[in-house]
């Protein structure tokens, strides 16, 4: 069912998430819409505790809403708590998910680790090669591909990473404070390969970041607060 | 791509390590069933090596290896006239121990009726069998004992000629095989004392009795050798071998001879039962239920080793799940190790049982049918003891990535 305009890969409206019941009941994410274009990088601000992680695991189909709707690519996948597709599904044809800690697998090279995404999607062995050398190449760390990520810097694993995240040609990739552990210099880079990702690859990507000192790579920034989504920046 | 096989490769020495402790609990699950085995065997080896077709030991008793069987020795002459018999051997069987080069030596003896039966049905593993009627034997070689070496017992030296291999008794002693009238000496022997003070209480006797006051020139022969005096019964010997005719019915022949009101008859397979219901029921019994109970420590030790690893990647799970991989790629991962881990640890038994095994004090018999059910077991106890694991696993939060 195509709910949404065409060019728009994420549409949510009316999201809410509560936490617990009666007494220790926490409202995470109040009554958030907010839709992403093909091609659009976002930015999603906001204090520590406002709800953008949560929002991140609503948005990435990891935790179901109490109530709202989520369509991706033109598809309803949430009607409430509802799910309509198969999500796990969903999440490997796509999505790419980057976060603060690269989560590699540390018993995997990072050949491997891109290859994975591909590998339980169930595409051939040389594909996958083939495709997992050109993302590493692509994003800078082809000289890397052996190595296990224990032998790779932070800012080497974090390429990996989205490397991984782009190896299924995602329509949203979702990242959770991706330039945590980085210094200024190499956060930069990485936000500017977000924003190259996204136009380059076509793929609407939201950011979930602290760092307001690369906000300028970003097509639109959103700022949460209190579980609600206030401002909205172009 | 194989992710078991990579995890397992880059923590290889905790596998390593986990498939060897893995590896010795199933080796001793396997020891038990191999000793086991080594007692059926040893409780059965005589009575098949032997080949006898009847046992004739006293009425009453299950001589002569589950209890004491005392029978003359004549009986031997007395069950060859019975119609349809081809052979009859006398046959004597007891457990001494000796001290031998300052160590305690258990030696079960077997008296052979030489010259009819000089044991040349004894699997010998070095020397000869039995050559002579006297001072010879042929021992078992966990006996420690060697070819040429002497052995006092009774009042004489023994020299081993022969070495078996294999023949030890039901409770694990090893066998030793002499002439029937050598294993008579031994087992009567008496002190020159107890000898003197026999002849003594033997003129005693007489003369208490009319027959020595009416002839008091019998006090010579009654102070003499107990084998001068006939009206002593003949020696004792455990019980009589009897092998019949081919074209004659077994159980016919039996028959007959249990028919005498002094003796009862077993058949071959009578007198293995008598050993495996008798003897060895109880170890059987017990090393069973160690064996069991063993089989489920085994269990439950793998299931918590692979809870354990599973824990271990309970965030690379996650991280799985996240990135949309089915539940079949995450119950592969942790089955597949499970299955590798009871196979390799199952490998590590067998071999490290065929160094270790040997040197057990019981014989312990791998038969391949027991290795086979054995290997079932561990595949399926491999397989339920991932559940745990798999069960952990399948409830990982993917959300927990981002936390």
């Amino acid at each position: 069912m195509s709910l949404f305009k065409d060019n728009l890969v994420l549409q949510a409206a009316g999201l809410t998430k509560i936490y617990g019941s009666g007494h220790t009941e926490v409202l995470a994410v109040r009554d958030v819409s907010l839709s992403v274009s093909r091609g659009e990088i976002v930015a999603l601000l906001g204090p520590s505790g406002a709800g953008k992680t949560t929002l991140l695991t609503l948005l990435g189909l990891i935790r179901p809403p109490n109530t709202g709707r989520i369509s991706i690519d033109g598809t309803l996948v949430f009607d409430n708590h509802q799910a309509k597709v198969n999500v796990r599904r969903f999440r490997r044809q796509k999505f790419g998910f980057v976060f603060q800690k690269t989560n590699l697998i540390p018993f995997l090279t990072a050949a491997e680790n891109v290859r994975l995404a591909m590998e339980i999607d169930d595409q051939p062995a040389r594909a996958t090669r083939q495709r997992a050398m050109e993302l590493l190449e692509y994003l800078g760390v082809a000289e890397r591909a052996r190595n296990l990520p224990s032998m790779l810097s932070g800012g080497e694993q974090q390429r990996v990473a989205v490397a991984r995240a782009l190896a299924n040609r995602p329509s949203l990739i979702l990242a959770d404070e991706p330039t945590g552990s980085l210094d200024g210099v190499r956060g930069r880079q990485v936000m500017e390969l977000f924003a190259k990702v996204a136009h380059e690859q076509n793929a609407g990507v939201i950011v979930v970041t602290h760092d307001h000192r690369a906000l300028d790579v970003f097509d639109r920034t959103l700022e949460m607060e209190d579980g609600q989504l206030r401002k909205s920046h172009n | 791509m194989n992710l078991a096989t990579k995890d397992i490769k880059h923590n290889l020495g905790r596998f390593s390590l986990t498939s060897a402790g893995i590896g010795l609990l199933l080796m001793i699950v396997m020891g038990m069933g191999g000793i086991y085995r080594g007692l059926v065997e040893d409780a059965t080896l005589l009575v098949e090596r032997i080949g006898a077709d009847l046992w004739v030991v006293q009425k009453n008793t299950r001589g002569p290896f589950a209890e004491m069987s005392r029978i003359p020795r004549d009986l031997a002459d007395r069950a060859l006239v019975v119609p349809g018999v081809e052979t009859s051997f006398g046959f004597i069987s007891y457990t001494i121990q000796r001290s031998y080069k300052g160590k305690p030596l258990r030696l079960t003896l077997q008296g052979l009726d030489w010259a009819a039966d000089s044991g040349l049905w004894l699997p010998i593993a070095a020397g000869r069998s039995l050559g002579q009627a006297h001072y010879e034997m042929v021992a078992d070689i966990t006996s420690r004992l060697q070819v040429a070496d002497k052995l006092k017992l009774g009042k004489n030296f023994f020299t081993v000629k022969g070495l078996t291999k294999g023949m030890t008794s039901p409770s694990g002693d090893s066998m030793v095989f002499m002439t029937l009238t050598d294993a008579q000496a031994v087992q009567y022997d008496m002190s020159p004392e107890s000898i003197r003070i026999e002849r003594i209480a033997r003129v005693n006797r007489l003369f208490n009795m009319d027959l020595g006051q009416i002839q008091p020139q019998l006090s010579e022969r009654a102070s003499g050798l107990s084998s001068g005096i006939p009206a002593l019964g003949t020696s004792m010997i455990s019980a009589v071998l009897v092998r019949v005719k081919p074209g004659y019915n077994i159980e016919g022949v039996a028959k007959q001879i249990e028919a005498w009101p002094d003796v009862s008859v077993y058949t071959e397979q009578g007198q293995k039962q008598l050993l495996l219901k008798g003897i060895v029921e109880r170890s059987r019994r017990q090393l069973g239920l160690f064996r069991r109970l063993l089989i489920i420590v085994s269990a439950i030790i793998m299931a918590l080793i692979l809870y354990t690893l599973t824990l271990d990647k309970l965030h690379d799970i996650a991280m799985l799940k996240l990135i949309g991989a089915r539940n079949s790629v995450i119950l592969g991962l942790i089955m597949q190790q499970a299955i590798l881990l009871g196979c390799i640890g199952f490998c590590i038994a067998y071999l490290l049982g065929q160094w270790i095994f040997p040197y057990f004090p019981r014989r312990v018999v791998l038969m391949r049918g027991d290795l086979y059910s054995l290997a079932i077991i561990v595949f399926v106890i491999s397989i339920l003891a991932s559940l745990l694991g798999i069960w952990r696993a399948m409830r990982a939060d993917p959300g927990e990535v981002l936390a």
